[in-house]
């Protein structure tokens, strides 16, 4: 899994591309963690994820209600198919917010 | 569901033994991928002996068994564990160690199988009692726990590494009709989310036509049929029929075999588990 962080019109977005598994995860939540620590808007772009497990989904939320506590955004961009099934089984999917775009999260 | 994939679990001509008695008679079957597969039979069928070999807990006799693409035989010590975490199952007790907490139990694979930070295992085992209706509930003991919820919370652990193969072991039995719907509809729910592969034991009837994609019908160690629901339903088989329509299983009896059975004089003549 290969994660890239780029900053646009002030939010950073931290993109991830291949599986978020078990073995993944940790690195995830490390980059997820990291950027919400710059105390700034953070979009997760899972446009490249083909997959993602409970364990990369509870990375999400624990970077999400960090976020949340520094009243800084958190944004879901590009939800696959997939990941959206995992979300909505734990009804995540009436948590986040989740955009279909980068342009669609900077508007919001 | 796609057809023309290799299958889950693939099963050949399975022979397995309880002491000098022969349970299975030569099983084949498989399991495809993301499939139901719910297998039924009347008591002594040998439907719990043969998901205790699909769940490689048991030594067979002979025959030939591939789980997600692996010859089980070949498999090392260090492959089987690897294999394993691939596999969840739901006991028909639900198994949960009664010292531990309810949240404690569902962490219980995470920590023997993974090194996840502690908050990722926490927010987990949150989110898999949320899927089974028991947010809120983690802190409780075993004890605490109504028969319905004990099974719920053995379906979180057994989920929690979001397994390719989930097995469950009689998931309806004792509970009452309604908390047994609740548990089937969980357990569709489970497969459309994780995409898992599903093999579930039950004489419920209604349970086994809503959830099953198909159903294999054992008969005394043989496999007597396996279909869709409807293609079950349709059958002409007569022994299929009794199943359906609840009839006693009336066996047919040898009074030779039967006279050694009662006098312990021919052991296990005509006697089928």
């Amino acid at each position: 899994m290969k994660t890239k962080i780029r900053e646009e019109n002030g939010a950073l977005i931290v993109s991830f591309e291949g599986d978020v598994d078990l073995q993944s995860s940790p690195d995830t939540r490390k980059a997820l963690l990291d950027a919400v620590g710059q105390g700034k808007a953070v979009f997760a772009d899972l446009s490249g994820v083909g997959y993602i497990d409970s364990s990369g989904v509870a990375s999400l939320v624990e970077a999400f209600q960090k976020a949340k506590s520094q009243n800084n955004k958190f944004i879901l961009i590009s939800v696959s198919e997939n990941a959206r099934r995992v979300l909505e089984l734990a009804r995540l999917d009436k948590v986040f917010t989740i955009c279909d775009s980068i342009s669609d999260a900077l508007d919001t | 569901m796609t057809e023309n994939v290799e299958p889950d679990i693939e099963v050949r001509d399975l022979v397995a033994h309880y002491g000098p008695r022969e349970i299975l008679h030569g099983i084949s079957m498989e399991v495809r991928k993301n499939e139901i597969m719910v297998i039924m039979g009347g008591s002594g069928s040998g439907k719990s002996t043969l998901l205790r070999h699909l769940m490689a807990l048991e030594h067979k006799t002979s025959g030939s068994m591939n789980i997600l693409g692996r010859d089980i035989d070949s498999l090392s010590m260090i492959e089987m564990f690897n294999l394993r975490k691939k596999i969840g199952v739901a006991f028909q007790s639900g198994a949960l160690f009664s010292s531990m907490t309810v949240a404690e139990n569902i962490m219980l694979p995470l920590f023997e199988h993974t090194s996840l930070d502690r908050v990722t295992m926490d927010i987990m085992v949150r989110m898999k009692l949320e899927v089974v209706e028991l947010g809120g509930f983690g802190d409780l003991m075993p004890s605490e726990l109504s028969g319905g919820m004990i099974k719920r919370a053995a379906f979180a652990r057994a989920v929690i590494m979001d397994p390719d193969i989930l097995f469950c072991d009689e998931p309806s039995a004792g509970l009452d009709p309604a908390i047994s719907s609740a548990l089937d509809d969980l357990i569709l729910r489970l497969r459309a989310a994780l995409n898992m592969t599903i093999v579930v034991v039950t004489h419920e009837l209604e349970s086994a036509f809503k959830i099953a994609d198909r159903i294999t019908v054992l008969d005394r160690g043989n496999i007597l049929f396996i279909g869709t629901p409807d293609e079950i339903r349709a059958s002409s088989n007569e022994r299929i029929q009794k199943l359906l329509n609840r009839e006693p299983d009336t066996e047919d009896i040898d009074p030779d075999v039967y006279l050694g059975r009662l006098t312990g004089k021919e052991e296990y003549g005509g006697v089928e588990l």
